[in-house]
C-alpha cells in the first residue's frame, strides 16, 4: 500500500510527512519528523509516555494513526519551551527533582500542561487522577505532584499580576 | 504538604554537599532532547526483530529460515546455531554472577526453549514491517514438553526437568540424579532445637509471593554496528556499558577493545538492565548483513522475556520469650529462578534477619528452576521477599504478646558490634536511629477510622562498593568536566558534580558531569547495588583531589615557593595563610605556562560500603465490599549515611516505597495452564498509578559512613525492603485477618474477609 501524504501543524509550524496507513502518530513523530521526545513505553495506551496534545485534547500518540493527524494542531514536548525559555512546569519539575530516569517525564509534562490549561487550580486529588494515565516507576509520584501544584500556583500568580 | 525545598541543608559544615541544586542533565530531560536507547539512529540502520517461543517448554526439532531469507528486504537471519558453544563457567559482569553458557542460551535458545517468550531466531530487515513479516516465515518445529511453574511442584522428584545437567549444589554429597533444585544454601548459628524447646511463644506461617517485574518504563533498546574489520560500536540503554562490552565479547568471542559501547540515557532499570538480551543478537545480525541494526523490545517482550524477580514459598517459625525477646528463627525459603539458576535466594537468606540480633537461627534457601523467564536482579534482590515473611511473623509475635510493633523491633534490634547472620560485624549503623525517628513521627499518632489499620516493618540491605573509575579535567576558564562510567539512572550526574565541586571549593554549576563511553573512561561496574554515589563518587573525589594537588603545585611554580606552603581553600590556592592567593580560574588560564593541561584520573575498588536500614509505617483503609486496599498514609525512615543531594535521596526512598506497595497490592505474573503469561501488558500487570498513592514522607536519618569522605551510604535499594510486610501488617490491622500470600489484590482481600465473616 502506498504512503499517505499528511499535513499537520506541529508545535506551531506546518509539517508535511509521508506515512503508511497503519503508522501511528507516535512513530511518525519519532521516525519521520525526528521528534523523539515522545516515548514508547507500551504501545497500548497504558503508560502515557507518548502523550501529545491534538487540537487541545490530550491523547496517547501510540493509539492514534498518523493519517488522522491531517489538518490537526499537534503539540509535543519539543514545543513546550518557548524561545529557549522553559515552561513553568519544566522549571518546577527540575526544582522539585520530579524526575529520576526522565523517560516518562515528557509525557507527564505534556499531560500536566493539558491539565492546567483546563483547570488552573487543581486539587492534589485532581492532579493525581488526571495523571493516572502516566506511569512513572522511579519517583512514586510524590515530587511530580508537588511540582505540578507548585507550577499551577506560580502560573496563577503570573496571570493575576498581568 | 511540607515543601522539601524549604528545608535547610542537611550538612551545614559543607558548602555543596547537602544542598539541592538542579541536576546537570535536567534541562535535556524536561525538553525531550535527552536520547534514550531507541532515540539514536545510525545511517542505513536495519530493523531487528525476534522470533520467540510460544511454548513454556519444548524441544526445538528444526528451524527453517529459508522462506524468511528469501523475503525481499530481509538482510540477515540468525538462530542459536550462529552463536558459539560456550563453557559453563562463572562470568562476573552484572550485579550478580552469571553463568556464561546460561547467558548465551538465554539470549538465544539452542536445543530447548524453556519459557514462553524465549528467543529462537532473529531477523534484520529494511523496515520493521518486513522484519515482522519475516518472523512469520520462519518455521520452527517443536516437540512440546511438559512444563512446570509452581515452585513446590518444580521441586518434586517427578517434576518435568528443565536441565538434565543440573544436580543440586550445596548438599553433603552430589545427588545421583539431576533436579530443578539448582542449589541449597544454609546459614545457621546456635542451638535452634533448644531455642524452640525453651520458647514461651512460637509463631508459624507459610508465605507466598509471585514473580514481579522491575517495570521500567523504557523497553530494552540498542543500535549495533560491526565493521568488516571486526570493530563494533554499540549504542544502548543499560545499567552498565562495560557490562554490555564484557558480555558481548564473551558471547561472540570478540576482543574487548574491539567493542565500544556508548551509554544512552536509561529509562529505568532497577536491576533488570544488568544483563544483555538484544545486543549480542543485533551484533550478529549486523555482522551478517554488514549494516547497523536497531532492536527495540515491545512491552509484551519485556514482560515475557526479561527478568522478573522470583516468586517464593517461605516457611517461617519464631521462638520467643514472653518479654518479646526473639530466641530462635527457623526459616525455609524456596525461590523460583526461572529458566536458569540464579534466583536471589542467597541474598534473601543473608538479609532475612538483617535487622534482628537473634542467637539461634537456621535459614535455608532453595534456588528452584521453573519454566518462566530467567529472573534478574530487582532492587535489593531477594530482601523484600524474605522481609515479607519475617516482618509478618514478627508482627504476629507482637500481637500475641501485646507488644508495640516498634518496641519489639527495638528490643531485638541490631546495633554496632552485632554479628549479622551472614557473618559481618555491623559498625556505624543507624538502625535504632531509624526506629526512634519513626516512633516520634506524627504518623504514629494520626487517628484511624473504621476499616483502617496501621502497619510497621523494617528492612536491611548490604549496599555495595566495587570497581569504578573517574576522570576530571579542567577547562582553560577554570570550569570542570567530570567523566564517569556509571549510567545516570536517578540523578547521579548531580551527585558526582556536587562531590567534585565540594573538593574544589567551587559552585556546583562550575562542574559538569558526563557519562562516558567504554573507550573514554576506565572500567566501571554497573549502576546497581546502591554503589554509584558511594564507589564512583569516591573515584570522583580521589581524582578531584589529585587535580587540587596539581593546582597547588602549579601555584607553587608561579610563586616560586615550596608546594608544602600552599593550601587549597574555597577554590583558591593560598600561600602562607593569605600572603598570596590565586583562584582556580586564574590557575587554569596559566596552565599552558606551568606544565600543560590539568586533569587526573582515579580507578578503585571501593570497600566498606555502609549497610542500609529502613523503618516504614503505613495506614490503609479496606473497602469491605470490594476488598480494595487504599494507602492512606506512608512514612519511610531511612539511614542514608549522608545525603549528597537530599531531593534525589528522598526520590529513591519514595520510588522504592511505591514499587514495594505495588508488589504488596497488585503486581504478579499470571500464567495460563500452558505456561503462557496472561498479563504481559501494563493494563493487566497493574503497577501503581498516581491516584493509587498518597504523598510518601521520606525521612532521612544521617549516621555517616566513616569509610566515605562525605559519609555516603547507598540509598537506592533498602526502601523497597519493608513495604511488602508493612502493607500486609496494615491490612492485618484493618481486617483482623493475617494474609499469607501476595499480592493483596481486591479478590484475595475480599475472600479473606468472607472467610473471616462466615
Amino acid at each position: 500500500m502506498s504512503k499517505k501524504h499528511i499535513t499537520a501543524t506541529v508545535n506551531g509550524d506546518v509539517s508535511e510527512f509521508l506515512a503508511d496507513p497503519g503508522t501511528t502518530l507516535l512513530d511518525a513523530l519519532r521516525d519521520e519528523l525526528g521528534l523523539t521526545g515522545s516515548k514508547e513505553g507500551c504501545g497500548t495506551g497504558d503508560c502515557g509516555a507518548c502523550s501529545v496534545i491534538v487540537d487541545g485534547r490530550l491523547v496517547c500518540s501510540c493509539l492514534m494513526l498518523a493519517a488522522e493527524a491531517e489538518g490537526k494542531r499537534i503539540e509535543t514536548i519539543e514545543g513546550m519551551a518557548q524561545g529557549g525559555v522553559m515552561h513553568p512546569l519544566q522549571q518546577k519539575f527540575l526544582e522539585h527533582a520530579a524526575l529520576q530516569c526522565g523517560f516518562c517525564t515528557p509525557g507527564l509534562l505534556v499531560a500536566s500542561k493539558s491539565l492546567l490549561e483546563t483547570n488552573p487550580d487543581p486539587t492534589e486529588t485532581e492532579v493525581r487522577f488526571w495523571l493516572a494515565g502516566n506511569l512513572c516507576r522511579c519517583t512514586g509520584y510524590d515530587k511530580v505532584i508537588r511540582a505540578v501544584m507548585d507550577a499551577a500556583a506560580e502560573m496563577r500568580q503570573v496571570r493575576r499580576a498581568s | 504538604m511540607t515543601d522539601t525545598l524549604d528545608r535547610p541543608p542537611t550538612t551545614p559544615d559543607l558548602a555543596v554537599v547537602g544542598t539541592r541544586p538542579i541536576r546537570p542533565d535536567g534541562a535535556e530531560k524536561v525538553t525531550g532532547r535527552a536520547r534514550y536507547g531507541a532515540d539514536f539512529v545510525m545511517p542505513g540502520e536495519l530493523h531487528g526483530r525476534i522470533k520467540r517461543s510460544p511454548h513454556a517448554h519444548a524441544r526445538i526439532v528444526a528451524i527453517d529460515t529459508r522462506k524468511a531469507r528469501a523475503l525481499p528486504g530481509v538482510k540477515a537471519v540468525v538462530t542459536g546455531a550462529d552463536f558459539p558453544d560456550l563453557p559453563s563457567e562463572a562470568l562476573e559482569a552484572g550485579e550478580a554472577l552469571q553463568n556464561l553458557r546460561d547467558l548465551s542460551h538465554n539470549v538465544i535458545a539452542r536445543d530447548k526453549v524453556l519459557y514462553d517468550g524465549h528467543a529462537v531466531a532473529a531477523v534484520a530487515a529494511t523496515s520493521a514491517a518486513i522484519a515482522e513479516a519475516a518472523l512469520d516465515l520462519i518455521e520452527v518445529k517443536y516437540e512440546v514438553l511438559p512444563h512446570v511453574i509452581d515452585i513446590e511442584a518444580a521441586m518434586a522428584p517427578d517434576a518435568p526437568l528443565l536441565h538434565d545437567t543440573i544436580f543440586t549444589e550445596g548438599l553433603p554429597a552430589k545427588p545421583d540424579r539431576p533436579s530443578n533444585v539448582a542449589k541449597r544454601s544454609e546459614f545457621a548459628r546456635g542451638d535452634l532445637d533448644a531455642a524452640f524447646a525453651e520458647a514461651d511463644v512460637v509463631i508459624e506461617g507459610r508465605y507466598e509471593t509471585q514473580a514481579v517485574h522491575q517495570g521500567y518504563i523504557e523497553p530494552h533498546a540498542c543500535v549495533c554496528a560491526i565493521a568488516p574489520d571486526g570493530q563494533a560500536t554499540i549504542w544502548a540503554s543499560s545499567q552498565g556499558a562495560f557490562m554490555i562490552r564484557t558480555n558481548c565479547a564473551k558471547l561472540l568471542g570478540m576482543d574487548v577493545a574491539n567493542i565500544r559501547v556508548t551509554p544512552a540515557e536509561i529509562g529505568g532499570g532497577f536491576g533488570g538492565k544488568t544483563t544483555v538480551y538484544l545486543e549480542p543478537l543485533a551484533l550478529a545480525l549486523s555482522k551478517q548483513s554488514g549494516a547497523p541494526v536497531k532492536m527495540v523490545m515491545s512491552r509484551d517482550e519485556v514482560f515475557r522475556a526479561t527478568g522478573p524477580t522470583s516468586g517464593s514459598v517461605m516457611k517461617v517459625k519464631l521462638a520467643a520469650k514472653t518479654d518479646g525477646t526473639i530466641t530462635g528463627v527457623d526459616l525455609e525459603m524456596m525461590f523460583s529462578a526461572g529458566a536458569y539458576p540464579g534466583s536471589p535466594v542467597g541474598a534473601a537468606c543473608m538479609t532475612a534477619i538483617g535487622c534482628y540480633d537473634v542467637p539461634n537461627f537456621r535459614i535455608v534457601g532453595y534456588d528452584v528452576l521453573n519454566n518462566t523467564p530467567k529472573t534478574m536482579a530487582y532492587r535489593a534482590p531477594g530482601a523484600p521477599i524474605a522481609a515479607f515473611a519475617v516482618e509478618s511473623a514478627v508482627d504476629d509475635l507482637a500481637l500475641k504478646l501485646g507488644l508495640d510493633p516498634i518496641a519489639i523491633r527495638e528490643k531485638n534490634g541490631v546495633r554496632d558490634g552485632t554479628v549479622a547472620a551472614y557473618g559481618a560485624k555491623f559498625q556505624n549503623i543507624g538502625y535504632l536511629e531509624t526506629l526512634e525517628a519513626l516512633k516520634t513521627h506524627p504518623h504514629m499518632q494520626a487517628p484511624l477510622g473504621p476499616n483502617q489499620g496501621r502497619g510497621v516493618a523494617v528492612g536491611f540491605w548490604f549496599n555495595a562498593g566495587g570497581d569504578s573509575a573517574a576522570t576530571v579535567h579542567l577547562g582553560d576558564d577554570g570550569t570542570v568536566t567530570v567523566a564517569t562510567g556509571s549510567p545516570d539512572i536517578g540523578g547521579s550526574r548531580a551527585s558526582m558534580a556536587m562531590m567534585a565541586a565540594e573538593v574544589l571549593g567551587v559552585p556546583m554549576e562550575k562542574v559538569r558531569a558526563i557519562v562516558a563511553d567504554t573507550a573514554s573512561v576506565g572500567f566501571t561496574m554497573v549502576t546497581g547495588g546502591s554503589r554509584t554515589t558511594y564507589a564512583t563518587g569516591m573515584a570522583v573525589i580521589q581524582a578531584t583531589e589529585k587535580v587540587v594537588a596539581e593546582l597547588k603545585r602549579r601555584a607553587a611554580i608561579l610563586w616560586d615557593v615550596s608546594v608544602d606552603d600552599v593550601e587549597w581553600l574555597k577554590g583558591e590556592a593560598v600561600y602562607r595563610g593569605g600572603e598570596k592567593s590565586m583562584t582556580l580560574t586564574a590557575l587554569a588560564a596559566k596552565a599552558p605556562r606551568t606544565g600543560g593541561p590539568i586533569q587526573a584520573e582515579a580507578a578503585l575498588n571501593a570497600q566498606g560500603a555502609g549497610p542500609g536500614f529502613a523503618a516504614h509505617a503505613c495506614d490503609v483503609e479496606i473497602d469491605p465490599e470490594t476488598g480494595a486496599v487504599t494507602i492512606l498514609r506512608y512514612t519511610a525512615v531511612q539511614d542514608v549515611g549522608r545525603a549528597i543531594h537530599p531531593s534525589y535521596v528522598e526520590g529513591q526512598i519514595q520510588g522504592g516505597s511505591a514499587q514495594g506497595i505495588g508488589w504488596a497490592l497488585n503486581e504478579e505474573y499470571i500464567f495460563d495452564k500452558d505456561g503462557r503469561m496472561e498479563n504481559a501488558g501494563f493494563l493487566d500487570y497493574r503497577m501503581p498509578v498516581a491516584s493509587d498513592l498518597p504523598m510518601i514522607d521520606a525521612v532521612m536519618v544521617e549516621v555517616p559512613n566513616p569509610r566515605h569522605p562525605y559519609g555516603v551510604k547507598g540509598v537506592g535499594e533498602v526502601p523497597i525492603v519493608p513495604p511488602l510486610g508493612c502493607v500486609a501488617n496494615a491490612v492485618r490491622a484493618a481486617t483482623g485477618v493475617r494474609m499469607y500470600a501476595l499480592p493483596l489484590s481486591p479478590p484475595r482481600v475480599r475472600a479473606a474477609l468472607q472467610t473471616k465473616g462466615g
